[in-house]
């Protein structure tokens, strides 16, 4: 049959899951990793990010915004997932869906956001006219009132609430990799270190994504990078990655020592069809590459404009490795057959409903959101000042 | 045609017979059906298949399988004595076709017909997200297609490949055991059409069916047994190369 070798069961020949499945942990582990950045400031009060630190929670909301788009499209009955909510199936990873989702928005980002921008809401709202008034208005929710005691207390709520929301985070993609994880029937995918892989990775590219939309936005804005930001960003991009690492080759060899019967398969697998994706881009032009970058500059003392361009280089293939990851695990997972005795091809179409030009559409889908957003509700630290100003 | 009293004696009973049978076979006319009273599972018996794809052909005529997926198929097994643990497997279109001439060699040949296991603990209804999948009280795993979301996370955690999405439905499709025929007192299509008794219908709740005696006599196996599903397509000589 075209495009199989060896032996495929008859009903695994097509691949279920396509490049829109690919896409839901590269988008959740954005959301994820953004919002653990933001954290950082908040709660661990590492006050060098804190000029990314609103940023990260607006990332952070866009990407979780676009989220459940890549499953909506890809099921075959999207008007039936309500149902999800209203008759979740108790022994499903993938019935918690709706109510992780739903909480990480609503119980976590959403009001972190708020508290955090309360003050501001308040004065764009006063100050702003027409249409723009209505909209601050209605983001208000009605509570106008800035004074010291309240401002305090939502401070303090907001800690509450991204303190609870550092567990929410891991949840939420720790999740996702459990959905994978607990595949029993696929080799590729069962594995108990799944969610925990999956967590540091979503850390590993929501801080090289935040890091890189921080650098090209401030250049774009005509401002100066705060270096000493980007530095202690990539520090902890540097040693997050390391741990990421750790584990992907803990499981890798793992597998290659324990030898269990599907070895065979997937050596041959990661040899052959997976051997660009996973052994190139994933792990030598995705991993070790910025991991190589980013001790360079730890241990090496760099001019500011080379450290940067290097944050940059570095920034930009972990991107693309996190994605080759989430591509060989979801792709990678359904090349070969349970019988392991054939593979398959995975033939990505153009213009269908989980084709390519939906991909990239939703792929840049949450950037317009969050230029949306940043012109809502402007991130920057200067602006913020002004508000600040403003309202003394 | 005129009868004589003699034929007419031999001839009444069999229509009698008959007429039940195509009674039973009537949805509406079958108020006796108890699931409680009933536990499903399938004999597979490896040493009489003899590879004609009758059981695929039944299959997908009597429940409107879509071309290129299978509630049913049958694999040929070549296993050669250097390596039996990577065996020379073929199932062209399922098996619907029959199968090409086996090259001849002194190796060893056989056909192993595949279906859905209905499992008692069975992957594929844990993992579904709204419970549009279940066990049923009589054993058999169905699929409530009104309310199937199509994710496919069942046909990825079917550890025998036996799901598929439909094409034109875009939900969750698989082996009925022909729930319309059997909880009309029939059997199914694949097992009725096969010729050499390869397959057979089992209800492990009923004392009387020879299954009981078949499994205490006999070396029967599951397919995947690491794999724990409580499957219940059971294997007479089945050989250790069969995945």
């Amino acid at each position: 049959m075209n495009g199989v070798e060896g032996f495929m069961y008859p009903n695994e020949v097509g691949l279920q899951w396509s490049v829109l499945i690919v896409l839901y942990p590269f988008i959740t582990g954005l959301v994820a990793g953004a919002f653990i950045l933001a954290s950082l400031e908040r709660v661990f009060r590492v006050e060098a990010v804190k000029p990314t630190y609103r940023l990260a929670l607006l990332t952070a909301l866009s990407f979780l915004l676009v989220a459940p788009l890549p499953l909506q499209l890809h099921l075959g009955h999207p008007e039936r997932s309500p149902e999800m909510y209203f008759t979740p199936h108790s022994t499903s990873a993938m019935a918690m869906f709706g109510y992780v989702y739903l909480w990480y928005l609503m119980a976590v980002l959403v009001l972190e956001i708020w508290l955090d921008y309360r003050r501001d809401i308040v004065m764009l709202y006063q100050s702003s006219k027409g249409l723009l008034r209505l909209v601050y208005g209605i983001m208000t929710l009605g509570s106008t009132n800035i004074s010291e005691r309240a401002l305090a207390i939502d401070d303090k709520v907001g800690w509450i609430v991204t303190l609870i929301g550092i567990p929410s985070a891991f949840m939420l993609h720790g999740y996702v990799g459990f959905i994978f994880g607990s595949i029993k029937a696929n080799p590729w995918w069962s594995s108990p270190l799944m969610p925990v892989v999956f967590i540091f990775s979503a850390m590993v590219s929501g801080i090289a994504g935040v890091m890189l939309l921080y650098m090209a936005a401030t250049r774009l804005r005509g401002q100066k990078i705060d270096v000493h930001c980007v530095d202690t960003i990539a520090m902890y991009l540097f040693y997050i990655f390391i741990i990421d690492f750790s584990l992907e080759m803990l499981d890798l060899i793992h597998r290659i020592y324990e030898a269990d019967e599907s070895f065979r398969s997937l050596n041959f697998l990661v040899h052959t069809q997976l051997y660009i994706p996973h052994i190139v881009i994933q792990i030598c032009l995705g991993t070790l590459t910025p991991i190589i970058l980013l001790g360079i500059t730890q241990v090496v003392k760099l001019n500011e404009i080379v450290r940067k361009r290097m944050y940059v280089v570095a920034g930009c293939l972990t991107l693309v490795g996190i994605f080759a990851m989430r591509w060989n695990v979801v792709i990678g997972g359904q090349l070969f057959s349970k019988s392991f005795l054939g593979y398959t091809t995975y033939k990505m179409t153009l213009v269908t409903r989980e084709g390519l030009l939906v991909a990239v559409f939703l792929t840049l889908l949450p950037l317009v959101f969050l230029w949306v957003f940043v012109k809502l509700l402007p991130p920057w630290p200067e602006k913020a000042a002004e508000a600040a100003a403003a309202g003394d | 045609m005129k009868f004589n009293r003699r034929q007419m004696l031999i001839l009444l009973p069999a229509a009698a017979v008959a007429w039940k049978s195509v009674l039973a076979g009537t949805p509406e006319d079958s108020p006796n059906y108890r699931m409680s009273d009933h536990w499903w599972g399938m004999l597979i018996d490896v040493t009489k298949c003899i590879g004609c794809g009758n059981c695929v052909r039944a299959c997908a005529t009597e429940n409107d399988v879509p071309d290129g997926h299978f509630r049913t198929w049958v694999e040929r097994y070549h296993v050669t004595d250097e390596d039996m643990t990577e065996p020379q497997v073929i199932s062209p279109n399922g098996g619907k076709d029959g199968f090409p001439m086996a090259q001849e060699d002194d190796k060893k040949y056989f056909f192993v017909p595949k279906m859905c296991n209905q499992c008692a603990d069975s992957p594929c209804t844990q993992v579904c997200p709204v419970g549009a999948t279940f066990v049923a009280p009589d054993g058999v795993v169905l699929v409530d297609q009104k309310y199937c979301l199509g994710c496919a996370y069942c046909v990825q955690a079917c550890p025998y490949g036996c799901r598929y999405i439909h094409p034109q439905k875009d939900v969750a499709d698989k082996c009925t055991l022909c729930y319309h025929r059997i909880t009309q007192g029939l059997t199914t299509a694949c097992c009725e059409t096969c010729p050499t008794g390869a397959r057979q219908l089992v209800d492990l709740k009923n004392p009387k069916d020879p299954i009981h005696e078949f499994l205490k006599t006999h070396n029967v196996q599951v397919l995947k047994p690491q794999m724990a599903t409580g499957a219940k397509a059971f294997y007479n000589g089945l050989d250790g190369s069969v995945r």
